[in-house]
């Protein structure tokens, strides 16, 4: 009898550490994809230069003309790479955001996080702070962080509302994206005809802004948080089992949220800010992972990270290809794709494991 | 070891939802079941000796009051099961058991979690997912999250509530079993009287805030009693098994 215990546990184990293993090599085998993704990313564009030809001039600087040596450090690299980034911060904020509102509707887009950043960064644009030692691009972003973090407070204090249910919070977000595109399009009205080149182009959201500055800040701000997420992820994962559950088991739910919070704010801010206005990747994309490895959020972390980046790579692929000789600002492709893509899943709520 | 509460107040804002609630020492080895019309209380009193409500007041554990203990150690020996597992959660079953244990930090988490599965007699289920369960079979694994974490004192919120026959009973027993093999003490809200007659050892009878009876069900249940807090007439009468049976004839205008 006790034997029999043992095999069960045994086995049981066994089980368990296999479905483990399967979601590692997931993790893995994303990661893997979003590199050919990136080659493929780097390969493409107006200039025609192959992948072969850019990789050598990558480790060998040398070799390359002049006009080359633009293309690949100041136009396909970082757009690549702020392909990557961005969608990985994104994804891994509406991963967040999912668990800590207990939301499977949260993302910094729906929710209006994005729309708060397009409209820090029209005021910005239109209104310059006038502020001498802060260079106008960044006065934007600036701008753009300081409205996204507002609007993550504004929708905790209502999640936090007695009686504020799932629904409310949803609606809530829903009137914050309205009321700033409302306000955005007002400045738009009011300005000049270059100032509304500007915000419309803003608005977009475009890997055309994409620099080695902002690409290194936020390289460190995924790599600053992501291990703290990491760290939170057994906690959270009880915090989808219910909030009660997760606080009569020891978490403190309102330190954890607050953490988030913060990260979240920060994910979202610094990705806002830097392209403008990107769709849906923050949404379906920890959607997907879930699909692929469970609710467990040590993985679905690390899993919508790279399904971000996956999403916003080959986005910035098809911006390329899509109209031959015109790079379609990539927050119009991820809005074309990720509406599909969200309708199914809204319908069809996928099973897993 | 016991649990005794004292003076137990709990407010929302300027609502009182708890005048005082006191109770003789509940002993280890026993089933208290919480019992009483809507909005009496009893899921409030059930969160507060939970720590998840503010409260005023004294709450005893072995003569050391709960109050003081860190968040974590509360957390241990007093475990809460809310109502029911959200449903959409892509999660195993043995998966989720080993997810609430590693919050707490033990180690062997596995084959804690195992064991829990085992004693409840549903470690067949340890490889399918949480959503392809019924609500019984969650319930018993929500249950199976608790006992994995070894603790003193089970409180448990509805644990019954919109299960089919067949798992009231199987999830009744369950706790009852644990809570004699292990000299356990579990709280229990229930909302079906005949229930909580049938398996607690000691009835509390709450309206709006208030202990209105304390005791075995024999000396609780009583036709004068069902008629002030629950405003029904009825009658108490015993089974052909002994057990004791609350037949409502009509509602108290």
């Amino acid at each position: 009898m006790t034997a029999l215990a043992q095999d069960g546990a045994a086995l049981a184990a066994w089980h368990y550490r296999r479905l483990l293993w399967r979601r590692g090599l997931l993790v893995a085998g994303l990661a893997l994809l979003l590199l050919v993704t990136v080659l493929g990313d780097l390969a493409s564009g107006a200039s025609g230069m192959s992948l072969g030809r850019l990789l050598q001039g990558i480790f060998e600087p040398t070799t390359l003309s002049a006009t080359e040596r633009v293309i690949i450090w100041n136009v396909r690299l970082p757009y690549a790479l702020m392909a990557v980034l961005v969608g990985a911060a994104l994804s891994l904020a509406g991963a967040e955001m999912q668990a800590i509102l207990d939301n499977p509707l949260a993302s910094p887009f729906t929710l209006g996080v994005s729309s708060s950043a397009a409209l820090g960064a029209s005021l910005a644009i239109a209104y310059p702070l006038g502020v001498a030692w802060l260079a106008p691009s960044a006065q934007v972003t600036v701008m753009a962080f300081a409205f996204a973090c507002l609007s993550v407070v504004l929708l905790q204090m209502m999640s936090r509302l007695r009686g504020a249910g799932l629904q409310s919070l949803v609606l809530f977000g829903i009137a914050l994206v309205f009321s700033c595109n409302a306000l955005v399009s007002l400045l738009q009205l009011l300005a000049t005809e270059d100032v509304l080149q500007q915000l419309v182009f803003w608005t977009l959201g475009s890997l055309a802004r994409a620099d080695w500055h902002k690409l290194g800040l936020l390289a460190l701000v995924l790599a600053v948080l992501l291990p703290f997420s990491l760290r939170a992820a057994p906690a959270m994962t009880l915090l989808r089992m219910g909030e009660d559950r997760a606080r009569s088991f020891g978490v403190d739910t309102r330190r954890l949220r607050l953490a988030s919070l913060l990260r979240i704010s920060l994910l979202s801010a610094t990705a806002v800010a830097f392209v403008g206005t990107i769709g849906f990747v923050g949404l379906v994309g920890p959607h997907i992972a879930r699909l692929l490895v469970g609710e467990d959020q040590r993985f679905l972390f690390p899993a919508s990270a790279l399904v971000g980046a996956l999403m916003l790579s080959l986005s910035s692929l098809a911006s390329k290809l899509l109209l031959p000789g015109v790079i379609v600002p990539v927050g119009i492709v991820t809005a074309l794709v990720g509406v599909p893509v969200f309708v199914v899943l809204v319908f069809r709520r996928g099973r897993s494991l | 070891m016991s649990l005794s509460i004292d003076h137990l107040c709990v407010a929302y804002g300027a609502r009182q939802i708890l005048h005082g609630v006191t109770l003789p020492a509940l002993p280890a080895g026993s089933l208290v079941a919480l019992v009483g019309p809507n909005g009496a209380g009893k899921s409030t009193l059930l969160r507060a000796l939970a720590g998840l409500e503010r409260m005023q007041g004294t709450l005893r554990l072995d003569g050391q009051d709960v109050t003081r203990l860190g968040f974590a150690e509360r957390a241990r020996r007093l475990a809460y099961m809310p109502q029911q597992l959200p449903p959409g959660l892509a999660l195993g079953v043995l998966e989720s058991i080993v997810a609430a244990l590693r919050v707490g930090g033990s180690d062997d988490l596995l084959s804690h979690a195992f064991e829990a599965l085992r004693q409840l007699g549903i470690e067949g289920l340890a490889e399918r997912s949480l959503d392809s369960l019924s609500g019984g079979q969650r319930q018993l694994v929500a249950l199976a999250q608790l006992l994995a974490r070894n603790p003193q004192v089970l409180l448990l919120d509805e644990p019954t509530s919109a299960l089919d026959l067949h798992y009231q009973l199987r999830v009744m027993g369950a706790v009852r079993e644990r809570v004699v093999a292990h000299r356990l003490l579990a709280v229990a809200v229930l909302h079906d009287i005949n229930l909580a007659a049938s398996q607690a050892d000691c009835l509390v009878v709450l309206r709006e805030g208030r202990v209105v009876a304390c005791g075995a069900p024999a000396d609780v249940l009583k036709p004068a009693m069902l008629a002030e807090v629950y405003g029904v007439e009825a009658r108490v009468e015993q089974c052909s098994q002994g057990r004791l049976q609350v037949l409502v004839d009509r509602a108290l205008a």
